[in-house]
């Protein structure tokens, strides 16, 4: 009940600042464009498709490439949401508004992580009813949009939680939108040294690590709990160290 | 130097916790950012119904003092007990007794102050079906009813101000806190602050800190000093008028006599002539000897003008505590 109210008044305060409106327009007018590109190429296509025996449909040409551009978007987009949470309070004292009020530490990160993950879910809203006009005229393949949707999701609410934590680290905003994009952008490209590594172990490793390699099952239409896992751990640990550094600020002042 | 009878009946204290009109109770309470000893062993209560005065100058310590009574600050060592509940085990139910207005007030710029109310409201759980009405009182109660719909960041300081303290008492805790609640405004806002500040007085018990000394004078019942992170003074404000009672008095006379004539004057140690007809007499602390002049310059025809005690100011009393024993040292590291 209490997380609500802090995740409303966060999502308040970003309809309030033109950032948000900002940032939904601008993706959006990416994604339909990437949406009316792939559009285009389907048509072209669509002779040699008909030649093939199992041809891949519309849901798989142009649909999922939307997604993942979007994830690769996403990637940018979320730390300019994130850094504010908890840096901006930071600078500008209202800190001590929740911290005196009768909340715990956990529930003022989860509120912030539940307001940011509710605008989120709002952008991939909006997005996703590009793909669904097509259903007036196509049929689409809902399993694996759905798929598809909830891999971006975990993956999505995984880059709030890292940038959470880098907005409990600092009082920039700025410092925390660079940090978090460094470790977005890390975390995406590990495995590309992964797969160049010849010792076996090792390249899985990195290959786990990779939150790109976690995405792409789901992106295919295949559901498998340890990606999901992957996910929730990632998610958790961020939400848990944010919580830790927010009660070292009144441990240490 | 002078430490408080309350402070040393405190650390026997302690059994009478179900004391209904004891608010707050600290006991030790130290406070150290690195070796840096911010507040070291405090120790006081409060009362209900009362205001006390945190006096002290900039760096003293009242601020950590204040942050560690509202759960902001972790304390280093030492126990606070919110109207018999232990902040530190219990920090939810605590914190619910208590309003907080920061040294800046911790407002959304962005929101409306309706908006912010209601937010505050919320947070301090109080029941959705009486959320309207505790806004709309605290909004009576500081005078920001026509400011209602309009942006925060947009207010005047005073005005910010206001919306800080509502804030706090939106909940109607227990105990109100004020770091400093009047910085920053004019002389007119000043006043409706203090009002409101001796208002608030009749139901819940409030802590303010100030450097400003009138203030503490018009506002507290009672006062505390804190300097270089202990308590060196705590006493009814009663008392620390009786400490200001100073030991002179101020005459004017339109024909004076001697001034050896005064000096031998019943009570009168020296005197000492100011020019213009005016003359200051010291006197013994326990007699004044106002009557027996006022007697004597209606029979002697010295056409008086004016005859009253002077009082030591405030700053006075305050420099003389706070300065007692190494003044230069700690005057020093109060400015750096």
């Amino acid at each position: 009940m209490m997380i609500l109210t802090l995740a409303q008044r966060e999502l308040r305060s970003l309809f309030y600042s033109p950032l948000a409106w900002a940032i939904l327009g601008v993706t959006q007018l990416i994604l339909a464009y990437l949406f009316l590109s792939q559009l285009q190429e389907y048509i072209r296509l669509q002779p040699q498709l008909k030649m093939m025996a199992t041809a891949p449909g519309i849901t798989d040409v142009v649909i999922l490439p939307i997604y993942s551009s979007a994830a690769f978007i996403m990637m940018m987009v979320v730390p300019m949401l994130t850094m504010r949470l908890v840096s901006d309070e930071r600078r500008n004292k209202t800190l001590s508004l929740l911290f005196s009020a009768p909340i715990s530490m956990t529930e003022i990160i989860l509120g912030k992580f539940v307001g940011i993950v509710a605008f989120i879910l709002l952008m991939i809203i909006m997005m996703t009813l590009m793909p669904l006009s097509l259903a007036t005229a196509a049929t689409l393949d809902f399993g694996l949009l759905m798929s598809v949707i909830l891999g971006l999701v975990l993956m999505i609410a995984a880059f709030i939680s890292v940038g959470l934590y880098m907005s409990t680290l600092t009082i920039q905003p700025s410092v925390a939108a660079v940090s978090t994009f460094g470790i977005l952008l890390l975390l995406w490209i590990i495995d590309w040294a992964g797969s160049k590594v010849v010792d076996e172990n090792a390249s899985g490793a990195l290959t786990y690590l990779s939150m790109l390699r976690h995405f792409e099952p789901m992106g295919k239409g295949i559901f498998n709990t340890s990606d999901v896992f992957y996910y929730l751990l990632f998610i958790a640990t961020f939400l848990i160290l944010s919580i830790r550094r927010l009660d070292a600020d009144r441990l240490q002042g | 130097m002078k430490t408080c009878r309350r402070q040393t009946s405190h650390s026997v204290w302690r059994p009478t916790m179900t004391n209904n009109n004891t608010l707050i109770t600290v006991e030790h309470l130290s406070r150290h950012y690195g070796p840096i000893q911010a507040v070291s062993s405090v120790d006081f209560e409060l009362k209900r119904g009362e205001v006390l005065g945190f006096l002290g100058p900039n760096g003293a310590g009242k601020s950590t003092t204040m942050q560690m009574i509202t759960g902001n600050l972790a304390p280093s060592a030492g126990r606070i007990s919110i109207c018999g509940v232990d902040l530190l085990d219990d920090p939810k139910t605590a914190k619910a007794r208590i309003g907080y207005l920061p040294e800046q007030p911790p407002v959304y710029r962005d929101f409306t102050v309706d908006e912010y109310l209601d937010f505050c409201a919320r947070i301090n759980r109080i029941s959705k079906d009486k959320i309207a009405s505790a806004v709309d009182n605290a909004k009576q109660r500081c005078g920001l009813t026509e400011v209602s719909r309009r942006l925060i960041g947009n207010l005047s300081k005073g005005f910010q101000q206001r919306v800080g303290i509502a804030q706090a008492i939106i909940h109607s805790p227990a105990i109100v806190v004020l770091d400093e609640p009047t910085v920053g405004l004019d002389p007119i806002q000043i006043r409706e602050i203090r009002s409101l500040i001796r208002e608030l007085a009749s139901e819940h018990g409030v802590i303010l800190s100030t450097h400003i000394l009138p203030e503490v004078q018009m506002t507290c019942d009672r006062v505390q000093i804190i300097n270089k992170g202990q308590l060196v003074y705590s006493d009814d404000i009663g008392n620390l008028d009786q400490r200001m009672r100073a030991t002179t008095l101020m005459l004017e006379l339109r024909n004076p006599p001697a001034e050896e004539t005064l000096n031998s004057l019943a009570g009168v140690t020296s005197c000492e002539a100011m020019g213009g007809n005016r003359f200051r007499l010291s006197h013994n602390q326990d007699q004044s000897p106002a009557e027996q002049i006022a007697e004597q310059a209606v029979k002697e025809g010295w056409g008086l003008l004016e005859l009253h005690p002077e009082r030591k100011t405030l700053e006075q009393v305050f420099v003389e505590i706070t300065s007692s024993d190494k003044s230069h040292s700690s005057e020093e590291e109060a400015a750096a």
